[in-house]
């Protein structure tokens, strides 16, 4: 396919991309709110130490991060010969490949396989495309009724939630507000429920099993895809998704394109990096591939969509591409100090935290997600974690400039803040101009009591909503440089 | 040495005894320190902030000033930050290829001042005498953009008299992160409560760190509290001996 111009963007209105509130708004929300405080501190910091303990363990974690992203580098510099690499072996091997401009496109081809197959019913392994494309509720709209089998999903889809973390999606939940939600919405448990985790983990397994045993199809996601042999690679830890992978006669797999890896010598990179960065394990419990059909073995009808939605634009924005690289492992969320005080919700899209800032706005353009690349402190944790090495803050300094650019050329009325700093930058660009800022500046001893100040007009009235601001000397150095040693 | 000073144009503006105590250290260790008074900003607020247009003059004038410079000390982790991690990656976005070059080889020349101490000068023991209870907040882009790993630490475990306790948690974000903390106040406030809490846990009378902008946050924090902490730059410590501060406080 030819695109004229600019690939296109992720459609609006469809699909978990974006928020309905801007990032400080949904984050004020959350941070008043100290069971979300303390569930979140305590899971983000026992992953935390966890995830520190297995990659101390290996000497060659650096160059292993290395390979990782240049393995993606590469990849990404050929994605289309490897993606119709992988369509073409897939193909060869009973499978069938379906390509998806957008979500909603990609929508409609999942629930038309699942009508063309009689069900009125799927299972679902734990993906992150799926729900990029609010797949679930398009199913529902088909009259399809679609259950979540990871432990997390349930908790998430039974609460009638939103997931918050890329691995842990109900990371906002305790165990007690788990057993709650068991209780309240699956009809057939025990009413003595405690909540001890195993017993909720058994309570999920007795409810799940009914729904493996007569699901006739399973919906994935996927971790990765090998082009050189078409297969395809789940990685979970329950083992309920490969319940959901081999016991359907169908298998349906909403893949976003920028998974693909050429061979499989790539895939011994990543099942190295994704474990350890993810759940803090040296080896992943479940790791699940398949290749096209088995006569007679597992699905018989395996299905590949294979989902653009803005991915493409992203790939095309040079800086930003490399967000394209990110194995979905969540390491960058556990270490964001923004992540662990607002959560996954303030985000708004399906993809949160440092990543979700620098991936969710390249999808849907910046101007639908304008605040998130704000929503970080740029303290470089997410970029020192990373597994493939994608420098995050660089993303982000990348993205405002874009949407700075993008605001300066729709409006042609200045912004207050870009009038500021226009006006900031042509004070600093020149010493007689700034020394007579400096002076002006000193108004502001006359706002301070006991050398400081406790209340600034706006735009700084949100520093001193909770911090005071500094008197300004009555000296400058550059006044003192000069009383002392002369000179210009 | 011959060594030129880069005040940085927060501590010129509000905290100059940063930038004192800079000259004091330097000049007690034998040093030549000079201030071309031609230097306003780096432009890191503006890069972080999406206004690389506005940050460029800014970019040209700091390589424009320093260019004839043996070696740029800057008392502040994030400032030395941007001109070596920002500066040229900025005039090249903006299509000026031989600005980023010029801007490239100040940079290597640029040194913040605790790795200007141990890399280029050699000295950990700077003759400084503090009687104080300190605790150090390793800010995020002394950290992470320049790497300076312990050297500040280093250097303060030499200063007589000084107790050094260490900070729980230090490596976390204070919550700054510049217009961060206006954008987002609120969540820039949850990350200073905890940062606070660790200072104070630590029961030491001073936090220091290698960065006016981060001070001035936790020090915000900890003066709109009355918590009774102080926040003092590593340059001021090292600048201290037994015959006082020099007049700085």
């Amino acid at each position: 396919m030819t695109f004229l111009g600019m690939p296109p963007v992720a459609p609006p209105g469809v699909g978990h991309l974006e928020g309905t509130e801007a990032f400080p708004a949904a984050a004020r929300r959350a941070l008043a709110d100290s069971q979300l405080r303390a569930n979140l501190a305590r899971a983000t910091s026992t992953i935390r130490a966890k995830r520190a303990r297995v990659v101390g363990e290996l000497p060659d974690w650096e160059e292993l991060r290395a390979a990782g992203e240049a393995v993606k580098t590469a990849t990404m510099a050929r994605l289309d010969e490897h993606l119709e690499r992988l369509e073409a072996e897939v193909t060869a091997r009973g499978g069938t490949v379906h390509w998806a401009r957008d979500a909603a496109e990609a929508n409609e081809t999942v629930a038309g396989l699942v009508r063309a197959a009689g069900a009125t019913e799927v299972v679902k392994v734990k993906s992150l495309a799926t729900d990029e494309i609010g797949l679930n509720d398009a199913l529902a709209a088909h009259g399809i009724a679609a259950w979540e089998t990871d432990l997390a999903e349930l908790i998430v889809q039974l609460g009638a939630d939103r997931p918050s973390h890329i691995l842990v999606p109900a990371i906002h939940r305790n165990r007690a507000e788990i057993r709650e939600i068991f209780l309240r919405e699956m009809g057939d448990v025990d009413p003595g429920l405690t909540d001890d985790p195993a017993a909720l983990a058994e309570a999920a397994r007795l409810h799940l099993r009914r729904k493996f045993l007569s699901a006739q199809v399973g919906i994935s996601g996927a971790n990765f895809a090998i082009a050189e042999t078409g297969t395809l690679c789940v990685v979970e830890s329950e083992g309920n998704g490969r319940m959901c992978l081999t016991l359907p006669r169908t298998l349906i797999t909403v893949m976003g394109i920028e998974k693909v890896l050429p061979s499989w010598a790539d895939l011994a990179v990543f099942l190295q990096l994704l474990p350890r960065s993810s759940t803090g394990e040296r080896m992943n419990p479940y790791t699940s591939m398949w290749t096209g059909v088995t006569p007679g073995d597992g699905p018989q009808q395996v299905h590949l969509v294979l989902l653009d939605n803005g991915r493409t634009a992203a790939l095309a924005s040079g800086t930003g591409r490399a967000a394209l690289h990110c194995i979905r492992c969540s390491a960058c969320l556990n270490v964001c100090p923004v992540y662990e005080r607002a959560g996954g919700h303030a985000y708004g899209s399906v993809y949160p935290g440092p990543i979700g800032a620098v991936l969710s706005p390249q999808l849907t353009g910046v101007e639908r997600n304008a605040s998130l690349p704000y929503a970080s402190s740029l303290c470089g944790a997410c970029y020192e974690v990373c597994p493939v090495r994608i420098d995050i803050p660089s993303i982000l300094v990348e993205l405002r400039a874009r949407h700075v650019e993008e605001s300066r050329r729709d409006h042609r009325v200045p912004s207050a803040e870009a009038a500021m700093m226009a006006a900031a930058s042509w004070v600093m660009g020149h010493p007689a101009r700034f020394r007579a800022a400096q002076r002006a500046g000193r108004l502001g001893r006359l706002a301070g009591r006991r050398g400081r100040i406790r209340r600034l007009p706006p735009p700084l009235a949100g520093w001193t909503s909770a911090r005071d601001a500094p008197v300004p000397p009555a000296q400058t150095f550059r006044q003192w440089w000069r009383q002392e040693r002369g000179g210009s | 040495m011959r060594i030129s000073l880069f005040v940085t144009c927060l501590a010129d503006t509000l905290f100059p005894q940063v930038g004192k105590a800079t000259v004091t250290l330097l000049e007690r260790l034998g040093h030549q320190v000079e201030f071309p008074a031609a230097q306003a900003c780096c432009g890191q607020m503006h890069v972080n902030t999406g206004y690389q247009r506005e940050a460029l003059p800014l970019i040209r004038r700091y390589v424009k000033v320093f260019s004839g410079a043996d070696a740029v000390v800057v008392p502040s982790g994030s400032c030395a930050g941007s001109v070596r991690h920002q500066h040229a990656m900025v005039a090249r976005r903006l299509g000026d290829e031989a600005l980023a070059r010029q801007a490239a080889a100040v940079a290597a020349r640029t040194w913040e001042l605790s790795e200007l101490l141990t890399d280029v000068l050699g000295v950990e023991d700077v003759g400084a005498y503090y009687p104080h209870r300190v605790t150090y907040h390793p800010t995020c882009h002394s950290l992470r953009v320049l790497g300076v790993g312990d050297r500040p630490l280093r250097l303060l475990r030499q200063v007589d008299g000084l107790a050094l306790v260490e900070l729980p948690e230090s490596v976390a974000c204070c919550g700054f992160g510049g217009t961060f903390a206006v954008k987002n106040a609120d969540t820039s406030i949850a990350m200073l409560a905890d940062k606070m809490r660790h200072v104070l846990s630590t029961g030491a009378e001073v936090c220091t760190a290698g960065d006016s902008s981060c001070l001035m946050h936790i020090g915000g924090g900890l003066s709109r509290l009355r918590a009774g902490v102080r926040t003092v730059h590593l340059a001021e410590i090292l600048a201290s001996t037994r015959a006082g501060t020099g007049g700085l406080r």
